[in-house]
């Protein structure tokens, strides 16, 4: 296995079961389960920014935390830096944490309004057993500065209510990259955010990346702020993943008809371009019971008979650029895909 | 001044040479707090012209919804029109009495799709007669019938079965939900429809699709519409004008192209840059340095003088007026540009 590869996911499943009621679980036949994330693979390289996206219920955020062992796979495997993690005991994984943090959606609702932000930031050190108290203090004053929460001891006293939602982000950032870890998970970071501070906070995760020379897993919805963040993109849709590949191939030379339906969706900043109503129908189906064949195939403009019967393989394309679909080549394809977006 | 004997027949309307169909004039919208008048709207005006979409922009706490709250008359109890006139027609909506202002411009004449469709209908009452309400409660001499028929149109009209009427909200999923929403607001024939972050809590493809059914709704029944987002290119996208509103003022208003092609306020400046486009070229996001200013105590002067780049010791003193700037209908509220 190749030595750059901090994250390494193969064939990872998650089924979460449906709670049914009682008298359900006597009589019907089989469990019902919530297909989360079906078989899904991908890696991440050393000081990359790995994009996720899809749209709601597409199994983003719990393939965000099968990668740190936040929930128990059901099947598959997970490799951090070449060492097999999925059946890690609890404490055998504890030396591990440190180096592999989470940044939360909501700033609101992820930090402790009973703790002072010098508590929220050491805590990470404590319970892992970092340092000594001084070195401590001096660690937490350096990240603080870090993150722009200057100066330090303007903010170590005060509690999250007293910080404006910005700040409680940044308090958030700091807190995973106090340990300084080599791989970090940003669930939506920015999505509660004023769009006036969105910037900052990614521009802050950015150079902190940099200069950690951590690896990023950003996890979103809108493929705008992927593009401008990541250096490749994974398109996820109902659990498996339709396309993954460069980021600048993923925007600009789309090869799923899925990708091509969440770019052409995203509203463009600039009242002169009409784009072509590329919009397709519909929401997404539940993951209970995903459409067989191509799961995206009830949405899908161009689908054929082969998409409602036979699942299609992640083929590659070259280039690293890796897509999910039957139709690639096909006519219909190549007149949907070439329709302007 | 007496309201009751103008014609509410809206064709003998349709044939006056006066496009402005809304026009708000110096209006201030305070919330009365045990801290202090709360001033989310201060002294704001603008025009709106039938068939006409205006995009209010801004960050969260600007103000924007407490101007739609306005001008349907539905603020929360605190919130107070304590200055300015909003004039819809020939209707002056601040001083026109409840009753008179139900029955004849609320939902007829002016409507609202709420933010927020997951939260917005009522979870144990169907869709359909949920609508059919908003009908009967405005529309007082239609038969249950008549409004239920026109509710099957409706429905059909934003792309939903006639039949999911008799659905209850938790049977709809987002998109439906704001589809109904949608058609609940249309209910009436309004002129002029305000729609509060449509897309917002919607996925992507939704949220296009809710604003394809905007747009062509808009086209179809022309019907002017005031919508409110902070997402610039959702304006971009739908709307003929634009405000940009900052702490209870608007910073800049004018035709979209030309605000989007040249921004001449800072503050959209700003928020321009802060914007990603997927389309361009890939630039390091910009974005604006400090946070929106408290409204119980704004900052004197410019409200935007402690977040700007260009800050000049005038910006501190005094208010700078929304001036025209030479092109036509393109206003900004800026010393620097005057200068220029």
């Amino acid at each position: 296995m190749a030595e750059d590869l901090v994250m390494n996911v193969s064939n990872l499943v998650k089924w979460f079961p449906v709670s049914v009621g009682f008298f359900s679980t006597i009589f019907s036949r089989r469990a019902l389960f919530v297909r989360a994330v079906d078989d899904i693979s991908f890696d991440i390289k050393k000081g990359e920014v790995f994009g996720l996206a899809g749209e709601s219920g597409s199994g983003k955020t719990t393939t965000g935390r099968l990668v740190l062992r936040l929930v128990e796979p059901t099947s598959g495997k997970i490799f951090f830096k070449g060492k097999d993690i999925t059946t890690l005991s609890y404490s055998e994984l504890k030396p591990l944490r440190r180096k592999m943090q989470i940044i939360f959606q909501d700033p609101y609702e992820s930090l402790n309004p009973r703790m002072t932000i010098a508590t929220i930031v050491s805590e990470p050190l404590r319970v892992l057993g970092i340092g000594n108290e001084m070195e401590i203090e001096e660690k937490v004053s350096k990240i603080l500065e870090d993150v722009e929460l200057a100066p330090p001891e303007e903010f170590i006293f005060r509690y999250p209510h007293e910080l404006s939602g910005g700040q409680r982000q940044r308090v958030a950032v700091a807190r995973a990259f106090v340990v300084s870890p080599e791989f970090i998970v940003a669930d939506e970071p920015v999505s509660m955010l004023d769009v006036s501070i969105r910037a900052e906070i990614l521009n802050l995760m950015l150079s902190l990346v940099e200069k950690f020379g951590a690896s990023f897993l950003y996890i979103t919805h809108d493929l705008a702020l992927a593009r401008h963040m990541c250096d490749r993109i994974a398109v996820m849709y109902l659990g498996k993943i339709m396309e993954r590949g460069g980021t600048e191939k993923i925007v600009y030379e789309p090869l799923h008809p899925y990708t091509k339906a969440l770019i052409s969706a995203v509203p463009v900043p600039d009242p002169t371009t009409k784009r072509s109503e590329v919009v397709i129908k519909g929401e997404i189906p539940s993951p209970v019971s995903p459409p067989s064949g191509c799961r995206f195939h009830t949405r899908c403009p161009v689908a054929e008979e082969i998409c409602r019967t036979k699942e299609p393989p992640l083929a590659d394309y070259g280039d690293g650029h890796y897509a999910a679909c039957h139709l690639i080549g096909k006519p219909r394809w190549e007149k949907y895909i070439a329709m302007k977006d | 001044m007496k309201y009751s004997t103008q014609s509410f027949d809206k064709d003998a309307n349709h044939g006056d040479n006066n496009m402005t169909l809304l026009n708000i004039q110096d209006l201030k919208t305070y919330y009365f707090t045990l801290r202090g008048p709360v001033k989310a709207v201060d002294g704001i005006s603008f025009k709106v012209d039938k068939g006409e979409g205006l995009g209010l922009a801004g960050e969260s706490g600007c103000g924007k919804t407490t101007v739609a709250l306005s001008i349907l008359k539905i603020l929360p109890p605190g919130g107070r029109i304590v200055g300015g006139k909003i004039a819809f027609k020939e209707d002056d909506i601040v001083n026109l009495k409840e009753d008179d202002f139900r029955k004849r411009i609320r939902w007829k004449g002016i409507s609202i799709v709420f933010q927020g469709a997951m939260n917005a209908l009522n979870p144990v009452y169907k869709v359909g007669d949920q609508i059919v309400e908003a009908i009967l409660t405005h529309e007082p001499d239609v038969s249950k019938e008549e409004a239920k028929d026109r509710v099957g149109k409706l429905l059909e009209m934003v792309g939903l079965e006639p039949s999911r009427a008799n659905n209850y909200p938790h049977e709809f999923s987002g998109g439906m939900r704001q589809r109904a929403l949608i058609a609940m607001s249309i209910a009436c024939n309004p002129e002029l429809l305000i729609a509060d972050e449509p897309g917002t809590a919607l996925d992507v493809i939704v949220q296009a699709q809710v604003l394809k059914l905007l747009r062509s709704l808009k086209s179809k029944l022309n019907l002017a519409m005031i919508l409110i987002t902070h997402d610039l290119s959702i304006i971009a996208e739908t709307c003929e004008k634009t405000a940009i509103m900052y702490a209870g003022k608007i910073a800049e208003y004018g035709d979209v192209v030309t605000i989007f092609k040249e921004p001449l306020h800072p503050y959209t400046q700003g928020l321009m840059g802060a914007f990603p486009s997927i389309r361009a070229a890939k630039t390091r996001m910009v974005s604006i340095p400090g946070l929106p200013p408290d409204l119980l105590d704004p900052p004197s002067g410019c409200r935007f003088h402690p977040r700007c780049p260009f800050v000049m010791d005038v910006c501190k003193r005094k208010e700078p007026e929304l001036t025209n700037v030479g092109k036509e209908d393109h206003y900004v509220s800026c010393y620097l540009v005057e200068k220029a």
